[in-house]
């Protein structure tokens, strides 16, 4: 053995070859171009395909943006600007911008108050959203809804005072008996918030409203954008209680309870919304009392609520289902009675597992809540098709509205989907 | 010793209806049934009441009256003269249409969008996630009326088409687009068998269906023999043979020929006209509900392990083969429920018809039957019915078809 390297020594090389730099197609950009983009001919030609589809959309649509007018005050304006270019008329929506957030009707000396009241909302939706935020500033979750309503409805401010007392007092007496029974705390508390309302309701001077500080704004003046982000943060937060009750109840071992709420469940859910929208519209009102009248919007809001619980209930149920029979069988093991054993063990994982289901339903609602210009009420789709694209002066512009509606709605359905998809991990605790 | 008794037998005490957990139940159960009756009691009594203040009654008479409006979009004979049932009936059929054309152009768009965007080509998985996000972000009412809107404004009108120095041609002199709608051949049995245009269509039909059987039967042959010997026999040149000779043989002895739309006056004639809201209803549902089947399709392909692509590439299968014999396959049991309430959702979003002014049962008997008549509640009853119905139909068949494909455990 020892000789075999004296007789190789020729054929040994006695120094390291420097480094070469790897072939120019293997690196760089080349690499990437020939892994991701042409890595066989049907690849190729495909990426071919996908360039030019790509640039036939910017063509049309670049030039149509950047020689877009702003500031002309009709169609006809901006076509003399414009001079045959192709070109967008944006001044319809800086001309019409408030029609288009806040309907056409509500008063424009009072648009701080809805402006307010988003803003306020922001601030309120925030520690929901994001847990790390301290505590206390649900608090300010709590008091938010009557703000706001007392915000963008006006009128007097008794009537939010007194409602957020009802639910305050109820919720005292829920945490004061509902440590030990549930169902003495339940009950007791929805007793004492009525108890507070009727007292309050009858000390409420008559035509208290005429002249408060903030001047009424009856329901049928909301409209534009504004009216669709109200629908969809109201029936959510709304419909978010009431589909869990509803998920239960169809977990329930009690028939009569489970029967009510299957078929409430199935028969929602196998209707289009717009079958309950013509519900809201023109027959909730003869299952009123006589001569009692419940505006539109409201009506619109317990349909579309109902609508969303059906949705929710049924995501909730796939998150019950989830879980290991071993959870409620510990719960039942450590002597929790049923809300105990719902409340700290069941819920919390199910809630949990259900989060990305119920982010879709929202997302969905707040989509369908385009749907109420159907039934003649204008929200930014009902604007858009009804006043603006009837006028005189924009009448035809529909390109620059409808995308204007689209980019909106995309803003906020994506920046939902992708909170959602954050939470998602940050929620993920490992155990698949 | 101790001697071991009984426990004392508990008789029924009235406490335990609350305290104990075996009658709580009942409790519960009757005051839930006790609710529901006063719910029940106090929105009928309000309903009977408000009836008999605005002097009305509920009956489905008025189903029979002449309707007395028209609708240009029917599958159906029909005319201002009949009744606002047979008027529902049209609607019905037109929902149940576009429903139909949709389920299939969004099964096809999805799955190609799903497939491409697992694609390794990074430009074209990238487009169709875009594809997905915008169609899947923004309100499907939205879609409806820009695409109607595309139609309307962006497509000639019959006038275009009109004089010497016209500014638009029909395709191939058969198809013309304008912005009223699409208009196509329509294919003519000069010397059918039957009198009536349905009966040839049906025989028609049944040919192709016998072609179906035998294509079923020779490719079974096929299998067996493989499984027999190793060696398939070519079927391919079969196959097109009873698929082209009997229908090219029916087609000759029919007489067929194709009335081709033609320009009449100031509007097209002849031919099959698609109306426009249909063709947006139609296209918006399958562009928007195929954003959401390819998000199913793409999770339906991830959900099958990694294993069984690699186990089918070391068998020597092509990709083609590893996607269409194993990977497919077992994605489509993961695919099929999620689809299935696609299916619901464009039954249910094909109600948007009335936004772009499609005839289907929510524009007649929800719209302006509702309105002619005031039977409100009648209108809006049945109309749900039918979603109802509808909806517990397609989903009781595609159970039957998901139990089909589903794994058999033994």
């Amino acid at each position: 053995m020892a000789d075999t390297q004296n007789n190789s020594v020729a054929f040994v090389a006695t120094e390291v070859i420097p480094e070469s730099p790897p072939p120019a197609r293997e690196t760089g950009v080349v690499k990437w171009m020939r892994e991701n983009l042409f890595s066989s001919i049907p690849n190729g030609i495909l990426t071919i395909l996908s360039l030019y589809v790509i640039y036939l959309v910017l063509a049309a649509i670049l030039p149509w943006i950047f020689n877009g007018v702003w500031t002309t005050s009709s169609l006809a304006e901006c076509r003399e600007v414009l001079q045959g270019k192709t070109g967008a008329c944006f001044s319809v929506l800086t001309e019409r911008w408030n029609q288009l957030i806040y309907g056409f009707k509500y008063p424009v000396e009072e648009y701080w108050r809805p402006n307010l009241a988003f803003v306020l909302l922001l601030v309120a939706i925030a520690p929901v959203l994001f847990f790390d935020l301290p505590r206390k500033l649900l608090m300010f979750t709590a008091v938010y809804p009557f703000v706001a309503f007392w915000l963008i409805w006006g009128g007097t401010i008794m009537a939010p005072i007194v409602a957020f007392l009802g639910v305050a007092a109820g919720g005292i007496v829920f945490q004061k008996f509902g440590k030990s029974t549930f169902a003495v705390g339940f009950f007791g508390g929805i007793l004492a918030a009525f108890v507070v309302w009727a007292i309050g309701g009858a000390l409420i001077p008559e035509g208290a409203s005429e002249n408060a500080l903030l001047p009424a704004v009856p329901s049928r003046d909301l409209g534009g954008f504004m009216l669709n982000l109200m629908l969809g943060v109201t029936c959510v937060s709304l419909s978010i209680p009431l589909g869990i009750a509803l998920a239960l109840g169809r977990q329930s071992d009690m028939p009569l309870i489970k029967g009510i709420c299957v078929v409430f469940i199935e028969f929602v859910r196998g209707v289009p919304l717009i079958t309950l929208l013509f519900v809201a519209s023109v027959m909730l009102a003869y299952f009123f009392p006589p001569d009692s009248t419940v505006d539109l919007f409201l009506r619109v809001v317990i349909m579309i609520t109902m609508f969303s619980a059906a949705y929710i209930a049924e995501v909730i149920r796939g998150g019950l289902a989830a879980l290991p029979k071993g959870q409620y069988e510990a719960a039942d093991s450590l002597g929790l009675d049923y809300p105990q054993a719902m409340r700290l063990i069941i819920l919390p994982q199910a809630l949990k597992i259900s989060i990305p289901g119920i982010v879709n339903v929202a997302v969905g609602l707040f989509k369908d809540t385009t749907l109420v210009s159907v039934i003649s009420m204008f929200d930014l789709v009902g604007m858009i098709r009804g006043p603006v694209l009837a006028s005189t002066e924009w009448n035809g512009v529909y390109w620059e509205l409808l995308g204007f509606a689209a980019f909106l709605f995309f803003v906020v359905c994506y920046g939902i989907s992708q909170y959602s998809q954050w939470l998602e991990r940050r929620l993920a605790t490992g155990h698949k | 010793m101790t001697t071991l008794t009984d426990p004392p037998k508990e008789s029924f005490r009235l406490s335990m209806l609350i305290n104990d957990t075996r009658y709580r139940s009942l409790t519960f159960q009757a005051i839930a049934a006790v609710l529901l009756a006063l719910a029940i009691w106090y929105l009928g009594n309000n309903l009977i009441q408000n009836l008999r203040a605005a002097g009305l009654n509920i009956s489905l008479t008025f189903l029979g009256d002449p309707a007395g409006y028209d609708i240009n979009q029917r599958l159906v004979e029909y005319d201002s003269q009949s009744t606002h049932a047979r008027a529902a009936l049209v609607g019905i059929l037109n929902t149940l249409l576009v429903a139909f054309l949709a389920c299939i152009t969004a099964t096809v768009f999805g799955v190609i969008a799903g497939v491409l965007r697992l694609s390794n080509n990074w430009l074209v998985s990238k487009l169709m996630a875009f594809y997905v996000e915008i169609f899947r972000n923004i309100p499907v009412l939205i879609w409806i009326i820009i695409i109607f809107t595309i139609m309307t404004a962006a497509l000639p009108g019959p006038r275009a088409f009109r004089g010497d120095n016209a500014t638009s041609s029909m395709l191939f002199d058969l198809f013309a687009f304008t912005n009223r709608g699409i208009y196509i051949p329509r294919p003519v049995f000069e010397s059918g068998f039957f009198a009536a245009t349905s009966l040839n269509w049906v025989l028609v039909l049944a040919v192709l269906a016998g072609s179906w059987f035998a294509t079923r039967r020779v490719n079974a042959a096929a299998t067996a023999k493989q499984e027999l010997t190793g060696q398939r026999p070519n079927t391919l040149w079969t196959v097109l043979a009873i698929w082209f000779v009997p229908f090219a043989a029916l087609m000759f002895l029919m007489g067929l020929t194709f009335d081709v739309p033609a320009l009449k006056g100031f509007n097209f004639a002849g031919g099959i006209k698609i109306g426009g809201p249909l063709i947006a209803l139609w296209f918006a549902l399958s562009i928007y509900t195929g954003a959401f089947i390819a998000e199913n399709v793409r999770a339906g392909i991830q959900a099958v392990s990694k294993g069984q692509t690699e186990a089918a590439s070391a068998l020597g299968l092509r990709p083609n083969r590893v996607m269409n014999l194993v990977v497919l396959p077992q994605a489509l049991r993961v695919i099929i429920p999620p689809l299935i309430s696609q299916y619901l959702n464009i039954t249910k979003n094909s109600s948007l018809a009335i936004a772009v002014g499609y005839a289907d049962i929510t524009a007649t008997l929800g719209g302006i039957t509702l309105n002619q008549t005031g039977r409100a509640i009648e209108c809006v009853l049945l109309l749900m019915l039918f979603y109802l119905t509808a909806s517990l139909l397609i989903s009781m068949a595609m159970n039957v078809y998901n139990a089909s494909v589903k794994l058999k455990e033994r």
